[in-house]
């Protein structure tokens, strides 16, 4: 598989200089870099729209939950069962989407899950771009041995599958926040950049401006940071995006396990969790958390889709 | 090919052994002492948490402890957990169920896979594609868990089509039937997906045109022709799938209490086991390192212009 990873990559690589040349060719208009051209194509896609409209409404919920309920979602009233049924015509209370076993109300906590998912999900893809970016391109900028002890330990941290990884490393933490998640995850997570990144990197490498920047004298740092990364960052980013989703995933399978996020902390994982034991009283406990959690890994898979399409035709 | 297999084989030993390195330390750091535990809330004697620990060879470094274990690894002994089980029973124990489990995962979503993928593939841009993209969409975003409960409670408490839970004494293959197809339905929509983006590219190429044109059957076309030269990025993933599914499925087989892989090590990592969960490990990595391998060597089979020299 690492063949074909880096094969993919190569491909999508030499198909943005093309596209390069043709907004070039445009330049009596308007030149365009090639994030300007993403971003104008972007804009026209209707998938794009949608998710960002759904990031951009939880990233708000994230920011500021008490701005969409004034419930308390940590207040549990045993007056309000989970057996008093939702009042779904009563938007935006309390009771709207009915409360759960300790008597909290559901849509609060729906809200405020969404602080959990997105910090983990925003900090370990930062996480593990920079990680596993910054040594997919001295893996791949040097080769020879440094390559080899890179790719090498890559290969090692990669056969660890990330559940099994992340619940023995959590496990060793008495008490969980979004940071020892974060933690966890990015230790475990950076591999698939370092291989993308690094497939990116030893293609732009043998090109001909970065001969000439070398013949000019610059310096290693400078080829790598202003020659190399902005013509090698297009994989990682594509790939970056569809992992984020997937982290969010992660976190809420983790604490639904019991090993992820502990209870002072609201995640729909532990909502989920803690919803299944009235699954047949109470079937909203389990949907609301549930479906809110689909629609955000949703958005970031259809979020990643497009910027996809917009940066690398060629993997369409 | 014989000499590619032998390459590979030599650099698979670095990595595996890496692997269960990092594995032993990340597990024997765990807090906690899994000796003491074995008292429970009582505090233990001392002598006898000494004579304890001596016997399950954790008075030592945890170097000494390390070379201990490499070194009985080779020898086929995987140690014994707290309990004074022999980790090679538990393994041997867990393992089969999950192999069931994961062949009927692997199975559903390689057969219904490929086939909602040819038929979308075939037809894009009509309405079966479109709302196969959409439907496989939405099953990648659901997380594990929640379709976990969804299939459950449909399927086994309101259809009653299944049992709800696989019984752990009396375990039927029938009863696995729920728990692979939960297992491998988001697989499945990476199938399907991958299928038909595969079979619509390949549509357009010269030796379709040719096979078409030279009388032959549009079955033997697409099935000869069509089919096999679109089944590498699906190998590909199927590949490493199949490594992830030996892996056991710490979720799902939570959900329909299948005592497989995932069961156990989950139970193993909250008892802070070691012994076990490297064990575990050490076949986990195996099995993936030669999915990998023979991902590669199933390249040459489809595609016969890759060859290994």
């Amino acid at each position: 598989m690492p063949d074909m990873i880096e094969k993919t990559a190569p491909a999508g690589e030499n198909a943005i200089p093309a596209q390069r040349g043709t907004a070039a060719e445009a330049k009596a208009e308007k030149p365009r870099s090639l994030g300007l051209d993403a971003w104008h194509d972007l804009r026209k896609r209707p998938v794009f729209v949608i998710s960002a409209v759904l990031i951009v409404l939880l990233v708000l919920f994230a920011i500021a939950p008490s701005l969409f309920t004034s419930v308390d979602p940590r207040a549990g009233d045993l007056r309000n069962h989970y057996l008093t049924k939702p009042n779904y015509l009563h938007f935006f209370q309390g009771d709207w989407f009915g409360y759960d076993g300790q008597g909290r109300s559901i849509y609060a906590r729906m809200i405020y899950g969404a602080r959990a998912s997105v910090v983990v999900g925003i900090c370990v893809t930062a996480g593990v771009t920079v990680l596993g970016g910054l040594l997919g391109m001295i893996a791949g900028y040097y080769g020879g041995w440094v390559d080899t002890i890179v790719s090498r330990f890559t290969d090692m941290v990669f056969g660890i599958p990330l559940l099994l990884g992340a619940l023995v490393i959590l496990n060793a933490f008495q008490v969980r926040t979004v940071w020892s998640v974060v933690f966890a995850l990015v230790v475990l997570g950076w591999t698939q950049m370092t291989r993308v990144m690094r497939g990116s990197v030893i293609t732009v490498k043998q090109s001909d401006y970065v001969t000439a920047a070398k013949a000019l004298g610059a310096g290693t740092g400078r080829i790598m940071f202003k020659h190399i990364l902005p013509n090698a960052i297009a994989p990682v980013i594509v790939v970056a995006t569809i992992a984020l989703g997937g982290y969010i995933a992660t976190e809420a399978t983790l604490s639904f396990l019991g090993i992820g996020l502990q209870d002072p902390t609201i995640s729909w994982g532990i909502d989920i969790n803690s919803a299944q034991k009235v699954i047949r009283q109470a079937p909203f406990a389990l949907f609301f958390p549930a479906g809110m959690l689909s629609v955000t890994v949703l958005a970031f898979i259809m979020l990643g889709d497009a910027v996809r399409d917009a940066l690398d035709p060629k993997l369409r | 090919m014989g000499r590619y297999v032998a390459r590979r084989l030599l650099q698979m030993i670095p990595v595996f052994l890496g692997t269960v390195t990092i594995i032993f330390f990340m597990t024997r750091m765990l807090p906690g002492d899994p000796a003491a535990a074995m008292w429970g809330d009582k505090a233990a004697d001392p002598a006898q948490l000494a004579a304890f620990k001596h016997q399950m060879g954790l008075d030592v470094s945890k170097w000494q402890q390390y070379l201990n274990y490499m070194g009985d690894l080779f020898t086929g002994d995987f140690g014994t957990t707290m309990g004074g089980r022999k980790v090679t029973d538990v393994i041997g124990e867990a393992f089969p169920v999950t192999i069931q489990l994961a062949l009927l995962a692997f199975a559903f979503e390689l057969v219904v896979g490929v086939a909602i993928g040819l038929f979308a593939g075939l037809r894009r841009g009509k309405a079966f594609d479109k709302s196969t993209l959409v439907l496989t969409l939405l099953l990648i975003s659901i997380p594990v868990p929640v379709l976990g409960f969804i299939f459950q409670n449909v399927f086994a408490i309101q259809l009653g089509w299944v049992k709800p839970t696989v019984q752990a004494q009396h375990m039927t293959f029938d009863q696995l039937i729920l728990p692979a197809v939960v297992l491998g339905s988001i697989s499945l929509a990476y199938v399907a997906r991958l299928t038909r983006t595969s079979i619509a590219e390949n549509l357009k190429a010269d030796y379709m045109r040719t096979a078409v044109a030279k009388g032959l059957p549009r079955r033997k076309v697409i099935g000869t022709h069509l089919l096999r030269n679109s089944m590498i990025p699906v190998v590909t993933f199927l590949g490493t799938d199949l490594g992830a599914l030996m892996g056991g499925a710490i979720v799902t087989e939570g959900i329909f209490n299948v005592q497989g892989v995932g069961n156990a090590l989950y139970h193993a990592i909250g008892r802070s086991e070691g012994a076990t969960v490297s064990g575990f490990v050490v076949v986990l990595v195996l099995v993936f390192l030669f999915a990998s391998l023979l991902v590669d060597l199933l390249y040459a089979v489809l595609d016969p212009r890759i060859r290994y020299a």
